[in-house]
């Protein structure tokens, strides 16, 4: 949270207090009011992400009713680039915040485990706009994906193994190329540009 | 008088000048050379070029010290020594007329065709600036300097002015694709980097073209205005933007034709090639930057193209643009190392030690300078690793060759140790798994939703903008079958169909060598049929032989079973026992789930909508002679046994020992040879940003 310079939060403020309207805090509707998002196939996920006790870094679970600015900007955080002077072990702290806020985005039981119920809505939210895929195809897909985190993390199984669900490190571990502190992050700007906008209005 | 002309009739003992008309003989043996010469010569040197692209491989530890661009050099020093000596000359088809319209071609169409769109696009904004202005810098740098130097009476080099330096500068600091990428690739640095290098090669060739014109122009004129000077900046966008135009141009018609093209299907792979090959004509037609061209040509058509066409033209295309690119690749090392020794040089060691220098200094200054400007800009900053990287790899020329009348030094020190020396960031290429390309579209998805709660935008919001203008508008126009498809599902299809083939290719590898016949007629006529289905035709297909063969498996690995005689396999008889034991299992009083759970679950591969028992009989019987009920996958747990690899490892197994499969399984095996996926995952992975508007090994 300390990494943001003081315009960036300047804005982040603004535009917080535009999505609650000019209250202390937002709720879940401010955010699903939000016309941008409508079209965004997981934004159920995101907007849960926001309430998400798990994203506070408190070690507390279990949703918020609510959220106020420090919260909304601790959700944020995850979403800052690295910097050249960001070193070996802050890149990779970076990484595992990014990884763990995917992670709870899926893991909607708090259990620790994504099971492949879970992994199937998970496939099925993020192909549901993207034309007429049947849920039998969303599922078989669920299921090949479930199928190679096992056979990477788990290669030898013996015939009575049941694979539980996917646990954090074998979610690491098969997102492990993605180099993610540098692709998950979004360019937090300096300016105001909620002003700068001719027909963008977000209310 | 009538004047007749009869040949002159010597006696009989001298030779004739006309040869009787009685008796000659049928010449059983004759020799006709000069017909065949020139397609014959061409063949020879294209085959002894292979050979010794064959040969390096053979030992392979020579091609990590050396690259292979190096010892093809080589040997065409020595085949050009070999030549020289016999006083041959070298091939006068090399010229470079040939070497542009011919040679060229091939190879950037190959560089363009498999790009990864997705970074290239993030990225392009230092792409242009290092190739604009970058190349500006090293031309004018390199140009200035080298003629301060001939101004030293010591090197003898007075009689060239300032336009001829510039105009050599300008030549060698073009960075040249063809060397840079092949050592590139290998190594696999991050991604970033190798975007940023190959971009740079891409369009300072528009520079370049302007500035070599403008030159050239400018050399025969006593006085510069600074009207020629704009109309330099002119004459640069409009090689630039003409370039690109024509490419998209080109782009959208191949990609329109091939959505009529369902019945011609043996000559799809034509069109993407003639018409990439006349955008590249075309704009040398004009003067512009045929490279641009043809690069954004093959971009453009690429996404819609390969929607529209069967997948074995899809295969067949990759292969031949891959196959031409590595030719030309080839031929053109070789042929430098044949033409440095066979032509005559004016080797001037000091001028050309100096350009060496020079290069060195500027690029390296250039990097350095350009890379501090526009870090800030960047989200991901380059670290002084890969502005050493940048700067490196940009020294190489391999195209300049053709252009210069002396031949700059090529620097035989490789590039791929000094790369691991140093350590520059790697990047694992091998991201071609469902999770990942699950997850990255996930993670765009959510940063696209932050980006519109913070109501601040960055390419996620274009990218956005532009797909579903692809989606309602293009798509329509430009594919025959429409329907918005996400890029994981065309993943999974691949992997599917990748992962079967593999498979089967490793058991039986003589089967692909498969009579193409009965996949042809299989193609047909599945393709008769009116695509309604969510899944194509070939897929469809595919899904009906696994479910067939799988069934009849079952059955005959239960019989296996009950006879004991277990395969000499190892992995083979882990499967078995695997799928005894769990039938075994599902014979427990308490392992018959509920019906709640559709028999297709356990078959990925079955299509959607249909189950098990539409086509089989739904008893079978098990080794003890009951009925059996597959095992079923339950909801809350995941049993690896049942996969999709396992049962298509039985089908293998089931080929090895029982040949009743072979026209089946023949058929489909043919249909697909090594699709190579890293670069068409990115290609139809994310779709496009709004600032160039176009589209994988």
């Amino acid at each position: 949270m300390s990494d943001f310079s003081v315009e960036q939060i300047k804005n982040l403020h603004k535009r917080f207090e535009q999505l609650s309207g000019n209250e202390e805090t937002i709720s879940r509707e401010n955010l699903e009011n939000i016309p941008a998002l409508a079209n965004n196939p997981i934004r159920r996920q995101i907007i849960g992400a926001f309430f998400d006790k798990r994203n506070q870094h408190q070690n507390e679970v279990g949703s918020f009713e609510e959220i106020g600015f420090e919260q909304f900007l601790m959700v944020m955080s995850h979403f800052r680039p690295p910097t050249l002077k960001t070193t070996e072990e802050e890149r990779e702290t970076m990484r595992k915040e990014k990884l763990r806020f995917l992670f709870n985005m899926h893991d909607t039981d708090n259990d620790g485990t994504i099971t492949l119920e879970e992994y199937r809505k998970a496939v099925e939210e993020l192909l549901s706009k993207s034309g007429a895929i049947g849920q039998e195809a969303a599922k078989a897909i669920a299921d090949a994906a479930m199928l190679e985190v096992a056979s990477t993390n788990v290669p030898h199984m013996a015939p009575d193994d049941f694979y539980e669900g996917i646990t954090f490190e074998h979610f690491e571990q098969i997102l492990k190329g993605l180099e993610m502190e540098s692709r998950m992050h979004i360019r937090f700007l300096d300016v105001d540009t909620t002003t700068m906008h001719c027909g963008r209005s977000t209310s | 008088m009538d004047v007749t002309i009869v040949p002159p009739i010597k006696p009989d003992d001298s030779p004739q000048a006309y040869p009787d008309t009685e008796k000659a003989n049928l010449p059983v043996f004759t020799m006709n050379y000069p017909r065949i010469q020139i397609p014959f010569e061409i063949t020879l040197w294209v085959l002894l070029a292979s050979f010794a692209k064959i040969g390096f491989h053979v030992y392979h530890k020579i091609t990590i010290w050396v690259p292979e661009s190096c010892l093809l050099i080589s040997i065409g020093l020595i085949v050009g020594g070999i030549m020289h000596s016999v006083h041959e000359e070298p091939p006068a088809a090399l010229s470079s007329n040939v070497f542009f319209l011919y040679m060229l071609p091939p190879i950037v169409l190959d560089s363009g065709y498999f790009m990864p769109t997705r970074p290239f696009f993030e990225n392009i904004g230092t792409v242009l600036w290092f190739a604009v202005v970058g190349t500006l810098w090293n031309s004018i740098g390199i140009g200035m300097s080298l003629f301060a130097i001939c101004q030293i009476e010591a090197f003898g080099v007075q009689d060239i002015n300032l336009q001829e330096n510039l105009l050599f500068a300008t030549i060698i600091s073009a960075v040249d694709p063809v060397a840079v990428l092949s050592v590139f690739e290998d190594v696999s640095v991050n991604e970033q980097l190798y975007i940023v290098v190959f971009g740079e090669c891409l369009f300072n060739d528009a520079v370049t073209v302007v500035l070599y014109n403008m030159f050239n122009f400018v050399a025969e004129m006593p006085v510069v205005e600074p009207v020629d000077v704009f109309l330099g900046v002119a004459r640069f966008f409009v090689v630039g933007l003409g370039g690109m135009g024509f490419g998209i141009l080109f782009g959208f018609v191949a990609a329109f034709t091939t959505r009529f093209t369902s019945k011609v299907r043996e000559i799809e792979p034509l069109f993407i090639f003639m018409y990439s090959y006349l955008a590249y004509l075309v704009a040398e037609l004009f003067a512009i930057s045929s490279i641009m061209a043809i690069v954004t040509c093959a971009l453009t058509m690429k996404y819609y193209v390969e929607e529209n066409v069967s997948q074995r033209s899809c295969t067949t295309i990759r292969h031949v643009v891959k196959m031409l690119g590595s030719i030309s690749e080839t031929l053109i090392f070789f042929f430098l190392g044949v033409v440095t020794v066979t032509t005559e040089h004016e080797w001037n060691w000091g001028y050309i030690l100096f350009t060496l220098l020079f290069a060195f200094v500027w690029r390296g200054l250039g990097v350095l300078v350009l890379t501090q400007i526009i870090n800030p800009f960047r989200t991901i900053p380059f670290n002084l690793k890969d502005q050493f990287g940048l700067a490196y790899g940009g020294l190489r020329g391999a195209i300049s060759f053709a252009l210069a009348f002396t031949l700059p030094e090529n620097i035989t020190r490789s590039i791929r140790p000094l790369i691991e020396l140093i350590n520059v960031r790697r990047t694992n290429r091998n991201l071609d798994t469902i999770n990942v390309e699950i997850h990255c579209r996930l993670m765009e998805h959510t940063i696209a939703g932050i980006e519109d709660l913070c109501g601040q935008w960055s390419h996620f919001y274009w990218k956005d903008k532009f797909m579903k203008f692809n989606n309602r508008i293009l798509r329509r126009i430009l594919i025959r079958d429409s329907r918005a498809e996400s890029s994981i599902v065309a993943l999974y299809k691949k992997l599917e169909l990748q992962n079967a083939m593999e498979i089967l290719d490793q058991v039986s590898g003589d089967i692909s060598a498969a009579p193409s016949i009965v996949s042809l007629y299989e193609e047909k006529k599945t393709s008769a049929k009116p695509k309604k289905k969510f899944m194509a035709a070939d897929l469809r297909n595919m899904h009906d032989i696994l479910s067939k063969n799988m069934y009849k498996i079952r059955q005959r690995t239960v019989a296996y079973t009950r006879k004991n005689a277990l395969p000499n396999d190892s992995q083979t008889r882990e499967i078995l026992i695997r799928r005894h034991a769990s039938i075994r299992r599902s014979l427990r009083p308490g392992s018959f789930q509920t019906a709640a759970v559709p028999r297709s679950h356990k078959y990925f591969s079955l299509p959607a909508g249909k189950s098990l028992d539409s086509k089989f009989p739904p008893q079978r019987l098990s080794y003890t002679g009951k009925p059996l009920k597959p095992p079923h996958l339950s909801l809350s747990r995941f049993k690896v046994r049942n996969t999709l690899f396992h049962t298509v490892f039985n089908i293998a197994y089931s080929v090895i020992k029982h040949f009743e499969f072979k026209v089946n399984l023949l058929a489909f095996s043919t249909a697909f040879d090594h699709i190579s996926l890293p670069f068409s995952m990115s290609g139809t992975c994310s779709g496009v940003y709004l600032h160039i508007v176009p589209d994988l090994h």
